[in-house]
């Protein structure tokens, strides 16, 4: 009758970031750090992953809420979804952020999830998520990129042997605004720059963030640099909630006048990390919003692109992507 | 209990199947449904020596106003404890994946996938559930009567998760216009599509009857 549990393990539900710490370090690859737990538990139903220990972060209040800088922000990465979203300081500086993290999933998902969690979570490609012995899961094959591989929702860039995406939809956008990630562990505090957080197949075929077992994501430090920008973010999915993006788009640019000074171009789901359109951002650095530039920047977004099989619409869809979203840039609030 | 003898029972009693299992599970049936129920745990529930700095079983809950005590497993989620524990089946289990909304809870006025909480993480928090929603004499919450007089369920599966998100969405912004209150709702599914009527019904329970659409 009815539904299955999880299989059993221990819980431990610090109230201290330290008691956490110890934890983490204690328990090692063998403690399963949950923050919202929103992706965790549907591993541990489908049984294709088993921990022996839980260490459930939620209860600590230390690392939740937004607070003020030097210049920024920074943000608890406890703080969920939803707190991100509705925060005015957020919202007054980096709208970007703030639409993306209101495009993640489903209302109550947002109420639960955290912005650790969702920066922290692993990657969707279903071969992976099915459970087979791939790359990423220690084996020595891809099942996607075969010849008859689903892989409409696979990378474009940057694919080494594993050809899996990065899942986030706020990853980009906290890439765009040069964020840095405050790791902790029982031996001191790590900051690393977005740019270098998330890693691909190239450098870890194993992992999607340098996080190390016994650390632990802290928070989230975003730089006043470029604080109430022009920004503009889309995401393109199959369904208006739930679900995760075939492509997305976080975009800044500090305008002087009518002249882009500065631009940050950063698409998700196209690569295994939120993966930055340098040769797009020089075509219209110094320039205005001109068709022109505007076309040169959509072309040049997707040089060095390889489609597999089902994904060559991404390509398009990226300099569309791109287009709309140099012409679209606005104020605060996107 | 075989099936034969629960139809002979409920035949003897003349009660609905719907008050006989919820009079099963407020009885000590409990003790012996719940090893059927936890059939995946068969042997290794009272675990020998439980590690240092794990949680207590046996906790107290917080449930539409009642505070309930509850033996607890660490893994177990917050609609496991509803349904199979204290009997609340108003709270529904569906996909159990956090992909439907059936299992909607408010926990202190937020809404939740009840499938994807651990009980554990709700103690000392107010937990609503559709049966908390009722009035003082057992009558229908303004929200649920507004979903009975514009037609809102047909299935009735997702129902309540859709009136506890609905009856969330109007505590926080009691006049939502029906875009935000679409957006409000897009956490629920309903499979058989009747998202129109239940935004007419919301539309209805906040007075917005310009914003009541009904098809041509």
């Amino acid at each position: 009758m009815l539904r299955d549990m999880m299989p059993l393990f221990d819980l431990y539900q610090p109230d201290t970031l330290d008691n956490a710490l110890d934890l983490a370090d204690r328990l090692g690859p063998e403690g399963w750090l949950v923050a919202g737990g929103q992706d965790s538990w549907d591993w541990l139903k489908n049984r294709t992953r088993r921990t022996r220990a839980v260490v459930d972060l939620s209860g600590i209040a230390e690392l939740k809420g937004v607070r003020e800088t030097d210049g920024g922000i920074q943000i608890g990465a406890l703080t969920t979804l939803t707190d991100v979203q509705d925060d005015p300081l957020v919202r007054e500086r980096y709208g970007l952020l703030a639409t993306a993290a209101g495009r993640v999933a489903s209302p109550q998902i947002r109420n639960a999830g955290t912005l650790g969690g969702n920066l922290c979570q692993d990657t969707r490609c279903w071969y992976y998520r099915g459970g087979v012995d791939c790359y990423r899961a220690g084996g020595n094959m891809c099942y996607a990129d075969t010849p008859e591989g689903q892989n409409r929702e696979h990378a474009v860039f940057g694919a080494s042997r594993c050809v899996a995406v990065t899942p986030s939809d706020t990853a980009n956008a906290l890439t765009a605004l040069d964020a840095s990630m405050v790791i902790r562990s029982k031996g001191g505090e790590r900051v690393v720059p977005a740019a270098r957080f998330f890693v691909g197949p190239d450098v870890n075929i194993q992992r999607m963030t340098v996080i190390e077992p016994g650390e632990i994501l802290t928070a989230v430090r975003i730089p006043g640099t470029w604080a109430k920008s022009a920004f503009y973010f889309e995401k393109v999915a199959d369904r208006a909630a739930w679900d995760f993006a075939l492509l997305s788009l976080s975009v800044a640019l500090k305008m002087e006048g009518e002249t882009i000074r500065d631009a940050r171009l950063v698409c998700g789901a196209a690569a295994c990390v939120p993966w930055r359109l340098e040769a797009a951002e020089s075509a219209i650095i110094g320039k205005t919003r001109n068709d022109d530039d505007i076309e040169r920047a959509a072309v040049a977004a997707v040089e060095g692109a390889q489609p597999l099989n089902f994904n060559g619409f991404k390509i398009p869809l990226l300099s569309n992507l791109v287009r709309r979203a140099i012409k679209g840039a606005g104020g605060a609030s996107t | 209990m075989s099936d034969t003898s629960i139809n002979a029972e409920m035949e003897a009693r003349r009660v609905s199947r719907r008050e006989f299992i919820k009079r099963v599970i407020a009885s000590g049936a409990v003790a012996s449904s719940a090893s059927f129920v936890m059939g995946g745990l068969a042997g290794c529930s009272p675990r020998p020596g439980t590690v240092a700095g794990s949680v207590e079983r046996l906790i107290s809950l917080n449930v539409n106003g009642q505070l309930r005590r509850v033996d607890v497993l660490p893994q177990e989620t917050l609609a496991m404890t509803l349904r199979y524990k204290l009997g609340l089946t108003g709270t529904k289990l569906s996909c159990d994946r956090a992909e439907c909304g059936a299992c909607t809870v408010m926990i202190e006025g937020t809404t939740y996938y009840s499938c994807s909480t651990l009980t554990h993480s709700v103690r000392n928090r107010k937990v609503t559930t559709i049966e908390g929603l009722r009035g003082p004499n057992g009558e229908l919450h303004p929200v649920q009567q507004a979903f009975v007089d514009e037609l809102g369920p047909q299935c009735g599966f997702c129902t309540p998760g859709q009136v506890v998100a609905a009856v969330a969405l109007l505590q926080k912004n009691p006049r939502p216009t029906r875009e935000e209150a679409r957006h409000a709702m897009s956490g629920n599914l309903c499979r058989c599509g009747a998202y129109d009527n239940y935004l007419n019904a919301i539309m209805r329970a906040a007075g917005n009857t310009a914003e009541i659409h009904h098809g041509a």
